[in-house]
């Protein structure tokens, strides 16, 4: 029987060497499993350290990733596995977190990437080096149910209608107008507290709203960002978020955090470009 | 889902979320393009609950359609 085919997982790019042991040879904690459970190596080429492992290509080649990546116990294994490693590695010293499933046929393709894109990398390095991100997320707080209705909605006396029918539209109509209204007002809300947050940050990110379903909470989400906060300033930048809070009753933030430097590894005007 | 109580008007979860998750590395981490045997960009999320998960869709979407 044919020895099994294995390609090359790629986790995260450092900077090789220094106080931080990034080297060929390298290897996070064994307590860390990998995405497909073996040890996690290092490859080193032009000054910078790829942390990678060998996964098993029937799992993990084009053609499975494409059909694995469907399924969500796969993806939230291996997206949590990814992730564990990263932040491993970041643990010893700043690294630039890649995409999840950046797999590649050997590790000579790997060493030539990082000769390739070494100048990339190094920027990359350099912008997020004792920086931590970030995650703020807010919910539109909720009218309480019995809420009055609005002034405005309050119909003219002369040309109320009555009946136990129009009184029920009455009241939904009041309960909607107040719903949309605290939902404008967390919106505005949000864009205040984005403002805010930007001040404290190196810079931000803003992701799409997540589905209130996915989310876990039946609430809006009005605002879904990431921050690029220096380390030194990470407890006033919590503190900024407690206080947001506070002052911003008609919404509820979620903080998340520290991440790796996720959200602002690639550069955003030409990382997606080939 | 656990929430931390010292702090009652922020809450933090001690658990990561998946959706967090996933936000971060199917949309965010370093994209690299040529030698890779397969790009994340060029799947197609088809699973309908899959696609509701990943609110980075619409930004796998745009990559796919700007390196078209």
């Amino acid at each position: 029987m044919a020895a099994k085919a294995r390609c090359v997982w790629l986790y995260a790019v450092a900077a090789e060497g220094g106080r931080y042991g990034f080297a060929a040879g390298g290897a996070i904690p064994a307590d860390v499993a990998g995405v497909c459970g073996g040890p996690v190596r290092m490859v080193s080429a032009d000054g910078l350290t790829a942390v990678v492992e060998d996964v098993d290509e029937r799992e993990f080649g084009a053609a499975a990733l494409r059909r694995n990546l469907e399924n969500l116990d796969w993806l939230d294994r291996t997206a949590r596995a990814h992730h564990a490693v990263i932040e491993a590695a970041a643990e010893r010293g700043p690294v630039v977190p890649m995409r999840l499933a950046t797999v590649y046929s050997s590790e000579a393709k790997v060493a030539g990437m990082l000769r390739q894109r070494a100048a990339d990398l190094h920027s990359a390095l350099s912008r997020i080096t004792a920086c931590s991100e970030w995650g703020v997320k807010a919910f539109a707080a909720e009218p309480a149910a019995a809420e009055a209705p609005a002034p405005q909605e309050q119909a003219d006396p002369g040309t109320e209608p009555t009946g136990p029918g129009a009184a029920y539209l009455q009241r939904r109509r009041a309960q909607l107008t107040a719903r949309r209204s605290s939902r404008e007002e967390a919106m505005i809300s949000a864009q205040r507290i984005h403002a805010d947050l930007e001040r404290h940050s190196v810079s931000s990110r803003l992701y799409p709203a997540q589905s209130p379903d996915l989310a876990g909470r039946q609430a809006k989400m009005v605002l879904n960002a990431a921050y690029l906060v220096t380390d030194e300033r990470a407890d006033e930048f919590a503190a900024a978020v407690a206080d947001l809070a506070v002052g911003h009753p008609s919404v509820r933030l979620a903080l998340t955090g520290p991440w790796p430097a996720y959200s602002f590894a690639g550069d955003p005007e030409t990382a997606e470009q080939p | 889902m656990t929430e931390r109580t010292a702090d009652p008007a922020v809450f933090r979860t001690e658990q990561i979320a998946l959706v967090d998750l996933l936000d971060r590395v199917l949309a965010g981490g370093v994209v690299i393009t040529g030698d890779i045997t397969l790009s994340i960009a060029d799947v197609d999320l088809v699973t309908v609950s899959l696609r509701a998960l990943v609110t980075s869709v619409s930004t796998l979407v745009e990559s796919r359609e700007r390196s078209a």
